[in-house]
């Protein structure tokens, strides 16, 4: 294993306070429970958005909390969901009044430790709403899965539904935003390489050099299908292939396209694979109205991408372009 | 012939001790058909427990077993920290106030946790999880109860169910938890849970085997 760390068991706590030092004026971090807010949290009147999930995939979701989009973030240990006691200090501590949306990605420890914290906030009197994104296709949806995973749709969502609780809209109005938002995007992913867990050691899957996963999600568990490596043009054609006939995207939408990188994957590929998506979905009908390229929710080091199409409507696009400023995204503030 | 208060401590802390021998075999089946971090969750966890047992040695087993679970709750994370938790919350309340546990309190104590696993994780058996060691050697306890078994012999009955269910989870098709996104490609694994699950029974069986 070959990391930028000190020891595995530090890593978490090391990258807090790397965070915390560069980014005072955005977030405030605090520790045992760890939690991240913004510097200017509670906020009276608004709405408060709480996320969290497992490290490794930064710059979600502590990366997304500031203005215009989170209000607290919770990290777990890698790849494993945050733990009751986090969110429902860090739900304390953004309260402003207005009630809390949590913002859960559909894997099986986030849905319980989310709700054993929202039972919690609840019996303290805080309301307490929670969101559940499960965007990626390549699940199949059925009484004999844990149902789809949340991926590239959480970033879009915090992002939107942020934008909606920072120009004053109500619990039930920014939890109704962002089931609109699950319900409009969907994503798969693929693997060009497999990834390290710090206290693991080693990969957590095997891909030989000629091979690719796709439908893999954001934890290094392995996809759907292995098989020999495409072109971009190739891969991409499978991937948006699954993702428009899924929802189904018509000719005539407008959509976001988002491109992500899983963190071991450079812009130049990205840009590749974007021309690939933008092409594609020209031959499709389907207008790009807006677009984010880059590594937003990633897996460690893992090499490969994902794809997310979101359909948008004039409601989605203002809060989309609304501003943000965050240190992981920031424009219009 | 009953188990003692002490016997529960020891138990803890024979499981504490078999969670970080097999820390790195348990990270291994999980990252068969998981995500690689059962070993290292369950370990953080029932090293925080044993920093803990110290402090709760005088209180009444009920209270010990909630302070575990709590404790679980907030250091394992993952699915495995409120299913562990929940388990243990309600073994505590099942057995609220008691120093001592007769073969009836244990059993009541393992159906309780039972339950909690049912209701918090929503599995049956044969969904692959650590439901399919728990339940066999659950009904061994209540059989070998039922016979009129002693303590020693329930115990070894239910761990060795325990194991029959840990190992028929191999062929099996994940229906819940992340082991469940890879569909048919589950099958021939052995499930993380279920293994940790069965060395929750086998070491009650150890342990009270020689101190009761």
């Amino acid at each position: 294993m070959k990391k930028l760390i000190n020891k595995p068991e530090d890593v978490v706590v090391e990258e807090l306070r790397g965070i915390a030092a560069a980014h005072s004026d955005l977030v405030q971090v605090f520790y045992e429970p760890n939690y991240i807010t913004r510097a200017d949290a509670p906020i009276k009147g608004k709405v408060a958005l709480v996320s969290g999930g497992g490290s490794g995939h930064e710059p979600m979701h502590g990366g997304f909390v500031g203005k215009g989009m989170l209000d607290a973030a919770c990290p777990g240990a890698v790849f494993t969901s945050p733990t009751p006691d986090q969110m429902l200090e860090a739900t304390k501590a953004v309260n402003g009044g207005a009630g809390v949306l949590h913002i859960v990605k559909n894997y099986t420890g986030d849905i319980m430790n989310f709700e054993m914290a929202a039972d919690l906030a609840r019996g303290e009197g805080i309301q307490v709403e929670a969101v559940v994104t499960n965007d990626d296709v390549a699940v199949k949806d059925s009484l004999y899965t844990a149902g789809r995973r949340g991926v590239g749709v959480t970033v879009l969502l915090e992002k939107i539904a942020g934008a909606a609780a920072e120009r004053g809209d109500s619990l039930a109005q920014v939890k109704t935003i962002a089931e609109q938002v699950n319900a409009q995007g969907r994503s798969m992913g693929m693997a060009l390489t497999s990834c390290t867990v710090p206290q693991a050691g080693k990969p957590t899957f095997e891909l030989g050099d000629d091979e690719m996963e796709i439908g893999i999600g954001i934890h290094g568990e392995p996809g759907r299908t292995r098989m020999k490596l495409k072109s971009a043009h190739e891969i991409v054609e499978i991937m948006a292939t699954a993702i428009v006939d899924d929802l189904p995207y018509k000719a005539g939408d407008e959509v976001l396209a988002f491109v992500n990188g899983m963190g071991g994957t450079p812009l130049i590929e990205l840009y590749i694979v974007y021309n690939e998506l933008y092409n594609f979905l020209k031959g499709r009908g389907i207008q790009i109205g807006r677009n984010l390229i880059g590594s937003y929710i990633t897996s460690l080091e893992m090499a490969g991408c994902s794809l997310t199409l979101l359909k948008l409507d004039d409601q989605l696009k203002a809060l989309w372009d609304a501003p943000v400023k965050t240190p992981g995204m920031r424009w219009g503030a | 012939m009953t188990i003692s208060r002490d016997a529960i401590l020891d138990w803890l802390k024979t499981f504490a001790a078999t969670i970080n021998e097999n820390a790195a075999y348990l990270t291994q089946l999980d990252s068969d058909i998981g995500d690689g971090d059962h070993g290292a969750n369950m370990n953080r966890g029932m090293q925080a427990v044993l920093t803990t047992l110290p402090g709760i040695a005088d209180k009444d087993i009920g209270s010990i077993f909630k302070t575990v679970g709590m404790k679980l709750v907030s250091t394992v994370g993952g699915a495995s920290g409120p299913l562990y938790g929940t388990m243990f919350m309600q073994m505590g309340n099942a057995t609220a106030g008691k120093m001592e546990l007769t073969l009836d309190d244990w059993v009541a104590a393992m159906q309780a946790g039972y339950d909690g696993v049912v209701m918090r994780g929503k599995a049956q058996p044969g969904d692959k999880t650590m439901i399919d060691a728990l339940a066999p050697g659950l009904n061994a306890l209540k059989v070998e109860r039922d016979n009129g078994a002693s303590i020693p012999s329930a115990l070894n009955a239910s761990a060795s169910a325990a194991q029959q269910g840990m190992t028929a989870t191999i062929p099996l098709v994940a229906r819940k938890g992340r082991a469940s996104y890879l569909g048919e490609r589950s099958a021939g694994h052995q499930d993380p849970g279920a293994t940790s699950s069965c060395y929750l029974l086998e070491t009650a069986a150890e342990t009270w085997n020689m101190t009761s």
